[in-house]
């Protein structure tokens, strides 16, 4: 009799409620507000829903689906390690080793990713350097605030407005932030039409804003072919840390732009591109474990994050207006704000400012040059940041 | 007789005015899509329509002629 009540208490114990530490419940709310974003929203819903689920279950106690640090499980009753749980294999071997999953997402970008408007305009892709400002001014401000070296950089790619990017950079220099970044670079993201009006208006006149560009030339075929294989062969002879992201970039473009792979392509863009969200939301919805995530840095790393995301819009805008001085052919500076690469999302915004200025004016395929320019930018900008920081 | 042309590649999404209508300028006339984006586009002139060269759902290029009025 005594052994059964022995037992019972052993499994009292065992529950969940027994073992709930205070950040635990915190976090059930921090997610539970990101899957509200997602379904009532619309704020990204593909990844804020299953990163913000996955958020809650691991701050559930004693269930199996992460680890500790050891990368066990450990029984707090008994005492006795188990293996690792179901959510640390998507984590291990789908961000740990070799980053998987951030370069499969870039092998579907890159199939989606319509190169032409950078080819028939290739100035754009200094409007696209040029909105990385951000990441830098947010990587010094990130050092100023104490943050490490490491740590400054993984929050400074925030600003290239790229989540596989920003998820890849966390995970070589930064690990323990990858929740806070993914979910910061994600967040803003979905707020550039927010964001990036003010600023574009605050640093252009509306005579400037309703300048209306001429329609660029066709490009051809070959040319969208060689493209992906020059880009690939020489930003990875330049920054070979980048090699992972834009390899899969470029093959996946070259999926779309040879024409003879359509089965490739189709599962690129569509099936693949959809089953790895899933694992990157479970993968970065694992790490956020509370006592882990909720730490005043969180808050720096959002804070950094807009700074990020205002000095590059503010950086593409202005560059624009600076090289038109040299320009027959001015450029709307408007376009430069769209060197902030959420594509297309600030192509689009670029689009409905020149539109509000001048109703004649169809800025969008314009901006799409600096908003896949900026892509590539941000690549780079990660690729040198691992290259002298790892 | 002025040609209205599309600005830029897009999906004819709506046409908004009919063979015979009159126009005012910078009236919209037909609604592209392009990105998941729509876009009027309107007549540079006014005048009456006098042929709608694209259907809706069409396909079209930049500089494609959509409208031409008379």
């Amino acid at each position: 009799m005594s052994d059964f009540i022995t037992r019972l208490e052993s499994v009292f114990s065992q529950t969940g409620f027994m073992n709930l530490v205070w950040e635990q419940p915190v976090m059930w709310v921090v997610g539970l507000a990101f899957v509200y974003l997602g379904i009532k929203k619309n704020v990204e819903p593909l990844l804020l829903v299953p990163i913000g689920f996955t958020a809650v279950l691991v701050n559930l106690p004693l269930a199996p689906l992460m680890t500790d640090e050891l990368g066990q499980v450990v029984d707090l009753v008994t005492g006795q390690h188990s293996d690792p749980g179901l959510l640390w294999y998507f984590y291990h071997y789908g961000f740990e080793k070799g980053e998987i999953v951030p370069c499969l997402i870039f092998l579907g970008l890159g199939a989606m990713t319509d190169f032409g408007p950078l080819l028939s305009n290739p100035k754009t892709l200094l409007l696209g350097a040029a909105a990385q400002v951000g990441v830098y001014t947010a990587m010094f401000g990130a050092l100023l605030i104490g943050f490490t070296p490491q740590e400054a950089a993984a929050i400074g790619i925030i600003g290239g407005a790229d989540g596989p990017t920003t998820i890849y950079t966390s995970m070589q220099l930064a690990p323990h932030l990858l929740g806070a970044t993914a979910l910061a670079a994600y967040s803003y993201m979905a707020l550039v039409p927010i964001v990036q009006p003010p600023v574009i208006r605050a640093l252009t006149t509306a005579e400037e804003r309703g300048r209306v560009m001429k329609q660029t030339r066709k490009v051809a075929k070959s040319e969208r072919i060689v493209f992906p294989i020059a880009v690939a062969i020489v930003v990875i002879l330049l920054v070979p840390p980048a090699a992972p992201l834009i390899g899969l970039l470029m093959l996946g473009n070259l999926f779309r732009e040879c024409g003879v792979v359509e089965r490739l392509n189709d599962a690129a863009q569509n099936s693949l591109m959809n089953i790895v969200t899933i694992f990157l939301g479970l993968g970065v919805g694992a790490t956020m474990d509370g006592t882990k995530f909720l730490q005043p840095k969180v808050i720096g790393i959002y804070l950094l994050g807009l700074f990020a995301f205002v000095f590059s819009t503010g950086g593409g805008v202005v560059f624009a207006k600076f090289f038109n001085l040299f320009l027959k052919n001015k450029i709307n500076p408007v376009i430069g704000a769209a060197g902030v690469s959420a594509v297309p999302m600030a192509a689009r915004v670029a689009h409905s400012i020149g539109q509000q200025a001048n109703k004649r004016n169809y800025l969008l395929m314009h901006a799409m040059g600096p908003n896949v320019a900026g892509v590539i930018g941000t690549i780079i900008a990660a690729g040198l940041f691992i290259a002298m920081l790892k | 007789m002025a040609e209205v042309v599309a600005p830029m590649v897009g999906k004819v999404i709506q046409l908004l005015v009919g063979e015979g209508d009159e126009v005012e300028e910078n009236q919209e006339v037909v609604m592209l899509e392009a990105m998941k984006m729509e876009m009027p586009v309107v007549a540079e002139t006014g005048g009456k329509v006098t042929s709608i060269k694209v259907a809706e759902g069409q396909s079209v290029e930049a500089d494609d002629v959509l409208v031409i009025i008379g």
